[in-house]
């Protein structure tokens, strides 16, 4: 057996990529991702990706961020010491207004960005993990998991005829810069 | 009505919008002539109604040209397809201005006499008396006011009708320039027009963005001239950018709807539709940023604003304005999914197009139209024909102008826009 793990088919245009998932599922080849530089629209629903809970988590994070500053200004401002500032009402509505809103927006923005880092294995100190250098520059990649997958000289074929420009045999998942 | 899907098609003008567009603005000459003659407070209260329907059919024309001008200079592919729409709307500007000018001139030149807070007879035109009313400025007047005094090298009659004149006068300009480089463009092709209007746009937008509050601060906010607010320039702008998106989404579904303009798809629509969302809440932004501050400063020549607005006569529609304008907008259009259900997206511009003209009444009725004291305000003395009327004929004009302007262009879409064929094939 032999011991690629990924077979990748690089290609220097995002439409003859396009043209290869096309073949490469007509040919009930499954696809195990997709790398491109740049988005490219309408490419989720060709692929099958299921829709994004990532709006659910922006919800959360945005609570979140609302209630924590409305708690510690209820707390400060209108329960532990109340102030008559300018003879308004101790718990006045508008003032808690802005900074509800600005916190919101403040952790939804703070909680994306770690849940995006969380999701590309990205953290500070860490060699970012990624299958291909060159499909965060020029190529767009079609990945496919060669484990248990036809004749693995069948799949370079398909991606030669779709014209992808270059075809690896991994033996490993990822490859990372400082290797 | 058969489908219409050649991008050589024109746009035919006729048949049923025709007919009610036409009805709509005999209806709303018939609610002009009827408020002027049971006179009375009928008069104050029908050119109250004009000026509010005249300024928001010029600031729904105007926020078409800055549409395109937007678009122009952010060189959207999306919007190519539909670009016809608000070039229709902004070959309408003229008329709009000329319109409003004489409104607003005919309020300005008119007058009544009105008893005034402390008691006396004073005469005073209809539209901008708080300012323009005789002897304000003179010390040895007895109506001598020197805070109008103080403002009267910006509130004088001469320089307000400059301002109205030149700025709608700019802004139809531009509108035209804008249209007759698109029309060069379908003749001549290649990219010398659209570099072109990519210019003008961006001299557009910085000559709008520098001008438009002085415009909205002249037509709107002298009317009640003690006060002042400088986020008003850009509450109006929100306001005016919303309601003409919201304007050009329903006519984009109506001509989708009537066959026309089979190419522009739940894609495009999303798009308006994310705008509309999105301006809606920097409407409300606006509107929060200004109330905001003068209720925390709580100054008394600041706060008069909202507390004639808090009047039990008001009130009710004060907070009906944050939940049309903002709430509506907020719950109905936030999921992906809403912004691309054609039915929601016509229902939501509806209510914003209602909102807003609720927005501009509570800017416009409280400072013009006295409700004496003690005598109980009904339901049908703030809103009966003449609001219905004028706000119907105002809409039939919009609608006939713009469409008739609309089946002047050759096609449907500009048909050598250099994004054209991204527009077309817009996917999101």
């Amino acid at each position: 057996m032999s011991s690629t793990k990924f077979i990748l088919g690089l290609f220097d245009d995002p439409d003859d990529m396009m043209h290869g998932i096309e073949k490469l599922q007509k040919n009930s080849v499954p696809i195990y991702d997709v790398y491109s530089p740049m988005p490219i629209h309408g490419i989720e629903a060709k692929l099958g990706v299921k829709e994004s809970r990532l709006g659910y988590a922006a919800f959360c994070f945005g609570l979140l961020g609302g209630s924590v500053i409305f708690s510690i200004v209820y707390y400060t401002l209108v329960h532990d010491w109340p102030m008559n500032i300018g003879g308004k009402p101790t718990f006045p509505m508008p003032v808690f207004v802005p900074f509800t809103f600005e916190w919101t927006i403040l952790w939804t923005a703070f909680g994306m960005t770690l849940t995006f880092f969380a999701a590309t294995h990205l953290f500070p100190g860490r060699a970012p993990r990624v299958m291909d250098l060159r499909a965060t520059d020029d190529r767009f990649v079609i990945a496919i998991d060669a484990k248990g997958n036809v004749p693995h000289d069948d799949i370079t074929n398909l991606l030669k005829e779709a014209g992808a420009v270059e075809i690896k045999h991994n033996t490993r998942k990822y490859v990372s810069y400082d290797e | 009505m058969g489908t219409h899907t050649s991008i050589d098609e024109r746009y035919e003008f006729s048949g049923r919008v025709k007919t009610w567009s036409l009805i709509a603005i005999v209806l709303g000459v018939v609610g002009v002539a009827y408020g002027f003659l049971i006179g009375g407070d009928s008069v104050q209260r029908t050119f109250s109604n004009l000026l509010l329907a005249s300024y928001y059919f010029a600031c729904v024309c105007t926020a078409a040209v800055f549409f395109l001008a937007y678009q122009y200079v952010a060189q959207a592919g999306w919007s190519a397809a539909l670009l016809r729409v608000p070039q229709a709307m902004a070959k309408v500007l003229p008329i709009a201005a000329v319109i409003f000018i004489v409104v607003a001139l005919a309020g300005l030149f008119t007058t009544h006499e009105v008893v005034n807070e402390e008691g006396h007879k004073e005469v005073m035109p209809y539209l901008y008396g708080h300012w323009a009313a005789h002897g304000l400025t003179d010390p040895s007047s007895e109506h001598y006011d020197p805070i109008i005094a103080g403002k009267s090298s910006f509130l004088n009659i001469p320089f307000f009708a400059g301002v109205i004149v030149v700025l709608l006068g700019l802004y139809s300009l531009f509108g035209y320039l804008l249209v007759k480089f698109s029309q060069n463009e379908d003749q001549l092709g290649g990219m010398f027009n659209y570099d072109k209007s990519f210019k003008y746009s961006a001299i557009f937008l910085v000559i709008f963005g520098f001008t438009f509050p002085v415009f909205a601060f002249d037509a709107i906010m002298s009317l009640e001239a003690h006060w002042f607010s400088t986020m008003f320039g850009w509450y109006n702008l929100a306001a005016a950018h919303v309601s003409g998106l919201a304007v050009i989404t329903l006519l984009v579904i109506y001509l989708r709807k009537k066959g026309y303009m089979q190419w522009i798809s739940e894609n495009h629509l999303h798009d308006l539709g994310k705008l509309m969302f999105a301006f809606s809440i920097f409407w409300t932004y606006v509107w929060f940023g200004q109330f905001f501050l003068i209720w925390y400063a709580n100054m008394p020549e600041e706060t008069v604003y909202f507390y004639k607005r808090w009047e039990p006569e008001y009130k009710w529609w004060f907070w009906l304005n944050i939940v049309l304008n903002f709430v509506a907008p907020l719950l109905l259009l936030m999921s992906r999914d809403a912004k691309r259900l054609t039915a929601r997206l016509q229902f939501t511009a509806w209510v914003l197009i209602i909102g807003h003209w609720l927005d501009y009444y509570l800017m416009i009725m409280p400072g013009t139209i006295h409700h004496e004291a003690g005598h109980e305000v009904h339901i049908w003395d703030q809103f009966g024909l003449q609001e219905l009327l004028i706000f119907v004929g105002f809409a039939g004009i919009l609608i006939f102008l713009t469409l008739n302007s609309l089946s002047k262009f050759t096609s449907l879409v500009p048909k050598k826009h250099p994004f054209l064929d991204e527009s077309l094939h817009h996917h999101q």
